[in-house]
């Protein structure tokens, strides 16, 4: 049987992962690929926990956490063709409209 | 020893194949590395008996929203942004901050004690068949919360197709 912590460890790992790619890439698409990274990575925490303690209650978050997901990253891209039919880019350094 | 063995292979695939898809320049191969790691992670889910969830995995994220990247990066041409620089000039303290947080979960998961309820234990679900039990209980206790995935869904669309959609010359 494998530990419980071992699952946790990894969702830990690709959490941070996704974290620090939000945290530097530049690219616009890029940070919303890390945005699922890290939903992924709660994901496989959720349903190890959901498993180790014999309880649905966590598989059932992280279905709903699916459907989240699916909605946020569809908006996101909508966000970005509308942002690149502006700047032709999609770079974040250029989106500085709102800048002081 | 071999679901060790297994596991130890998908754990160090899934942060590989992590690594891959966080550091590729061109977009397309960095969303096709994220194919393989999605089903990879959808491997792991049947380890740890949640079928219905592996499959959904694939479907969704597989199916859907790497196909909308995909789509994405062949809408928009970006490949002027190959050679543009990828990173952000400070990224010390950001790299300190992840390392920090790294340590924190780490540290809270070795003090963490899981006790199973027993509710649902792994030879009733094999019982029942994991499809069923998450049905029942979606269906039962859940289903406020599922119809308003409906709305969750809903609304994106609307705005997906308001956002995108050319204004019009009046």
């Amino acid at each position: 049987m494998i530990p419980l912590s071992w699952y946790l460890m990894l969702g830990a790992g690709l959490f941070v992962i996704g974290m620090f790619t939000f945290l530097v890439r530049r690219n616009i698409i890029m940070m919303l690929i890390s945005l699922e990274l890290m939903l992924n990575a709660v994901n496989i925490m959720l349903i190890a926990t959901s498993h180790y303690m014999q309880d649905m209650r966590g598989q059932i978050l992280a279905f709903f956490v699916m459907a989240g997901a699916a909605a946020g990253v569809a908006i996101g891209l909508a966000i970005l063709i509308a942002a690149f039919r502006n700047r032709e880019s999609a770079n974040m350094d250029e989106f500085d409209l709102l800048k002081g | 020893m071999l679901p060790e063995f297994f596991f130890g292979y998908f754990a160090c695939a899934i942060l590989g194949l992590a690594m891959l898809t966080v550091t590729r320049k061109n977009l397309v191969h960095s969303v096709l590395w994220m194919l393989l790691l999605f089903l990879h992670i959808a491997c792991l889910y049947l380890f740890l008996n949640a079928e219905f969830l592996a499959v959904i995995q694939v479907i969704v994220y597989a199916g859907a929203i790497l196909v909308l990247f995909l789509f994405l990066v062949m809408l928009l041409n970006l490949r002027e942004e190959h050679e543009a620089r990828r990173f952000v000039k400070a990224w010390q303290g950001r790299l300190a901050v992840c390392i920090l947080l790294l340590t924190v979960i780490v540290i809270s998961v070795y003090k963490a004690a899981v006790q199973p309820t027993g509710g649902y234990s792994i030879t009733f679900i094999n019982e029942m068949g994991h499809t069923k039990v998450l049905g029942t209980v979606l269906f039962n206790q859940y289903v406020l919360p599922f119809l308003m995935t409906a709305l969750v869904l809903f609304v994106p669309m609307v705005a997906a197709i308001v956002l995108a959609m050319k204004e019009r010359k009046r």
